[in-house]
């Protein structure tokens, strides 16, 4: 088999905290983000990663991305290690990897217009194009995201949330990506929005082959843009399949929590479903459990989920999960 | 008679880009101990209604129409006899807990505090009660916790502290902001939960503010769909979700992913939630209304009934009936 | 944020809209600001005063007039008659030459005090912030260094041993001001830092030095600008201040500080005019200043927006 377009081995990310009160020279305390994340993503594929807040999510897209420092393992692109590269290589690859953010104004510079914004990629990857060459670049660009080319020498402030998050699109795929990189896309948007996002989302990918990694916590959204999901907890990727398989027939205990919680807009659906409340808080990512991270809430824990972290096994059509009792749970939730 | 009855509510704020028209006349009567969830997106006017009907808008908002709670009207009424009534009689639940808890005071003082403020507890009583409250919302250890600053509580623990505080005078009216927005899935869930729990132990009417469909499925049995600060369409909230009435409904509907049925593409409302500084002169949504047609946007349509204790204000639902 | 759907809208196949700037904004804002407007006009006529004053002034500002020397409590009154239109100083020198050349002083020193503590100091804090880490903990211990140094103490120390010139005076001001500008603006680019445009820039592989001087520099100068405004009456200060030790700017050249300090010197001889011309025109400046930087924080503050 081919490498993949991208494939994290191992990946690991660890924030140092300064401990309180302690001395300017004290060693700082590690909290660990993402522990050993072992990830695949084909190219044109959606790969949708689902958490709560504090499962690492967003740091594991930001190692990707290049933003956070990798601590341990790899990340390799098509094959070749993006971690070890230098300086100057790692800036290069910025070309071929985006990042849409979560909070479109946030992400825009307030001080900037939208053709400039829109233009930085391509004036740092491609410094010898001339101003009218990126000015139709961007012009086309805006086009296709559904902007205006008119727009272009307004700022930020005067688009809506669903407009900027538009413009954010097409920042990241002016330079003709081929991963981008999705940061809760959709949810600082209104409902009504969200859907106009997510479909120009697929149908870009359909048009330029994109391949997305689509962070959410919203897994309604994820199901309906992924082709495979991963689910993390406190910093492990917990479960891995294909979307419909994910759903259908989940088999970490914390998977099945996490379905058996979406809410289903339909008042008889909601009625009939059983609502399992997963109980207790998530732990500190300071000092999480030993052994199986999850076991701390888990309704299937044994004593010795403790002593061990779980190995991931493959139960068959490319299902990956990490609990050995997996086959002691009910079927999906839904 | 109804515990909440808002007619032809009107609130607009002066801003320097011009006259913000949050709520453009808003109608809606609530029973004692019923639940009723407002659905709208942002500049739907919804949190300003909520904020109206507590006598808490901003400095330059101006609130007309009018607003009876318990049959008295409420509406404009001085900041002293309100504050008998926030907390005692009506109480509220904020997104961010973290802004409506001072963040320097022990959780107990200020739970003990409303008590002493509004009920004239002695401390004692006052701390033995909020120890219960926060039992009751199933706090564990709950006397420990009093002690504690609200930094120490996670987002969830700290939305339960703030439903046990609304909680504490036994209000008639609790009005839940957007509870669950700030929280994780399995943690709004609980929260939830103990919405219903609530409602079924302290008889509370709800009025539960949210632009999420699928949690209002669950919780509410009134459901009133707002847009650019009108009523688009209300009624029982499985009417609603069967079978709803207005273009702006069905598209909420079919906007949103659902876990349970996959969806080839998801369908869409064009265009961008309304400028409150320039509503078009008849239905606010009549500009990404698919239905949309000659007097939609320059005359409002009356709101009117039909089907079981249903609202609407949709002149293509008329006429399709007509 | 509101009104911007219906233009959109309106715009289908047109040629480009120029944008409304977050500057045009804060324009607007602050036009709408009487007492900015106002204390910048003052302002500007105290430019107008300082740059026209030398023209229509009939006595330069070092001559003598003889004629009301020894008499200046009675003769060197204000007066149209003589042309001493703010009366002259106790040597007989012409106060409204004398103002008007103090005024060029005090305004350079403020001018330039606050340029330079704009251009270094948020350049430095830029750097030190963005960076952060080490460099930033190292670059920062310097200016707490330099900040511990009693300042007042080496700038004399400075005009005594190197004379006293209008360059020492600069190079003196120009050490200590940009110090507490680097602090600011590395505290506001920690803020910056956050955001996700900075990150999308990084993602993207531009270089930090493009990312300082095209995401974080532009975004600072509000804070910057606010506290700039606010540092040319303090700078003005500080030169009066050293001006009044009689270590400031050297005879015949002259400063406000200096010709406040001459006229309290002579306050008891019923020439009060020699105060308060001076000090009118110190006063108003301050104000000005005062009124304008609380204009410009009104009108750039983001959280309006």
């Amino acid at each position: 088999m081919s490498a993949p377009l991208l494939e994290t081995r191992d990946l690991s990310v660890t924030f140092k905290v300064a401990r309180q009160g302690g001395w300017p020279w004290s060693p700082p305390r590690e909290l660990q983000a993402v522990k050993q994340a072992s990830l695949r993503l084909e190219p044109g594929r959606t790969l949708g990663l689902v958490g709560e807040s504090g499962s690492g999510k967003s740091s594991l897209a930001r190692a990707i991305v290049g933003t956070v420092p990798v601590s341990d393992g790899r990340v390799l692109w098509r094959g070749e290690d993006i971690v070890s590269m230098d300086t100057a290589a790692q800036r290069a690859h910025g070309r071929h990897v985006q990042m849409v953010f979560q909070d479109p104004l946030d992400a825009l510079n307030p001080r900037m217009t939208v053709g400039q914004i829109v233009a930085e990629p391509l004036r740092t990857h491609f410094p010898d194009l001339s101003k009218e060459q990126v000015r139709a670049k961007v012009g086309q660009m805006m086009e296709r995201v559904g902007l205006l080319p008119a727009l272009i020498n307004r700022y930020p402030h005067e688009f809506s949330g669903g407009q900027c998050q538009r413009i954010g699109i097409a920042r990241a795929l002016i330079t003709d990506p081929e991963l981008v990189v999705c940061d809760e896309p959709v949810s600082a948007l209104d409902v009504s929005v969200q859907a106009q996002v997510v479909n120009l989302l697929q149908e870009l990918q359909r048009e330029m082959g994109l391949a997305l990694l689509f962070i959410a916590h919203d897994l309604s959204v994820v199901r309906h843009i992924s082709h495979r999901i991963a689910v993390m907890y406190l910093g492990r990727i917990v479960e891995v399949a294909t979307a419909s398989e994910l759903i259908a027939n989940p088999r970490h205990p914390y998977t099945k929590a996490l379905i058996a919680s979406v809410p289903i807009p339909s008042p008889k659906a909601e009625r009939a479903r059983h609502r399992p409340v997963l109980e207790g808080e998530l732990p500190s990512p300071m000092s999480p459990p030993s052994g199986c991270v999850f076991r701390t809430r888990c309704p299937i824990a044994r004593a010795d989920c403790a002593d061990a972290t779980p190995a991931v096994m493959n139960i068959g059509n490319d299902h990956l999960v990490s609990c050995p009792y997996h086959s002691s749970t009910e079927a999906s939730p839904l | 008679m109804a515990l909440l009855d808002v007619t032809d509510l009107t609130v607009s704020f002066d801003t320097p880009d011009g006259t913000v028209k949050a709520v453009n006349g808003m109608t809606l009567s609530l029973d004692p101990g019923d639940s009723l969830a407002i659905v709208g997106e942002s500049g739907s006017g919804k949190t300003q209604l909520a904020f109206a009907i507590l006598g808490l808008l901003a400095k330059n908002g101006t609130a007309g129409g009018s607003i009876r709670f318990d049959g008295q009207e409420i509406l404009n009424l001085p900041e002293s006899k309100l504050n008998a009534i926030r907390a005692n009689e009506i109480a509220m639940i904020f997104q961010d807990p973290m802004t409506s808890l001072n963040p320097y005071l022990r959780v107990g003082d200020q739970m003990a505090e409303v008590l002493m403020l509004h009920k004239g507890a002695s401390k004692r009583d006052a701390f033995a009660e909020s120890a219960r409250m926060l039992d009751a919302v199933r706090i564990p250890d709950a006397r420990a916790r009093l002690r504690m600053y609200p930094h120490e509580f996670s987002g969830g623990m700290r939305q339960r502290i703030m439903a046990a505080m609304a909680l504490l005078c036994r209000p008639k009216l609790l009005i839940a902001d957007e509870p669950t927005t700030a929280l994780d899935v399995t943690v709004q869930n609980q929260i939830m939960e103990l919405m219903a729990d609530i409602q079924r132990d302290f008889g509370t009417a709800l009025i539960l503010i949210t632009h999420d469909l699928a949690i209002v499925a669950g919780s509410c049995v009134k459901t009133l769909v707002m847009y650019g600060g009108r009523v688009m369409e209300t009624g029982a909230t499985d009417d609603v979700f069967a079978a709803p009435s207005h273009p702006y409904t069905r598209g909420l509907l079919n906007a949103v992913p659902r876990l349970d049925v996959p969806q080839e593409k998801l369908e869409t409302i064009p265009g961008d939630p309304p400028d409150l500084t320039a509503l078009p002169a008849g239905c606010p949504f009549s500009p990404r209304c698919p239905a949309s047609h000659e007097p939609c946007a320059t005359t409002m349509p009356v709101q009117e009934a039909f089907g079981a204790g249903r609202l609407r204000a949709c002149h293509a639902a008329r006429e399709a009936v007509a | 944020m509101f009104a911007t759907k219906s233009v959109a809208d309106d715009l289908a196949g047109a040629a480009p809209v120029k944008g409304r700037s977050l500057w045009a904004d804060a324009r607007a804002r602050f036009l709408r600001n009487r007492a900015a407007v106002a204390g910048l006009i003052v302002l500007l006529l105290v430019a107008a005063f300082a740059l026209i004053g030398p023209l229509i002034a009939p006595w330069n500002n070092e001559d003598i007039d003889w004629n009301v020397l020894g008499n200046v409590a009675q003769g060197g009154r204000p007066s149209l008659e003589t042309g001493h239109w703010f009366g002259t100083d106790a040597l007989g020198r012409d106060l409204f030459a004398r103002t008007v050349q103090g005024t060029q002083i005090s305004l350079l020193v403020g001018i330039v005090g606050a340029l330079i503590s704009v251009i270094v100091g948020t350049l430095y804090g830029a750097i030190a912030g963005y960076f952060g880490g080490r460099i930033d903990n190292v670059m920062m211990r310097i200016v707490d260094v330099l900040m511990s140094i009693p300042y007042m103490f080496v700038l004399i120390l400075l005009l005594v041993v190197f004379g006293r010139s209008l360059l020492m005076l600069f190079i003196g001001i120009g050490l200590i001001s940009w110090l507490d500008m680097a602090r600011i603006a590395r505290g506001q680019t920690l803020t910056l830092k956050g955001k996700a445009y900075i990150e999308a820039a990084v993602a993207t592989g531009v270089r930090p030095f493009t990312i300082i001087l095209r995401h974080i520099i532009p975004n600072l100068l509000g804070v910057v600008i606010v506290y700039a405004t606010l540092l040319v009456p303090s700078m003005i200060i500080y030169e009066s201040f050293i001006s009044f030790l009689g270590l400031g700017v050297q005879e015949p050249l002259t400063s406000w500080g200096a010709l406040i300090n001459d006229g309290a010197s002579e306050m008891n001889n019923g020439t009060l005019w020699m105060l308060l011309a001076p000090l009118f025109f110190f006063v108003i400046t301050l104000f000005g200043f005062f009124f304008v930087g609380d204009g410009l924080r009104d009108a750039l503050d983001p959280k309006d927006r």
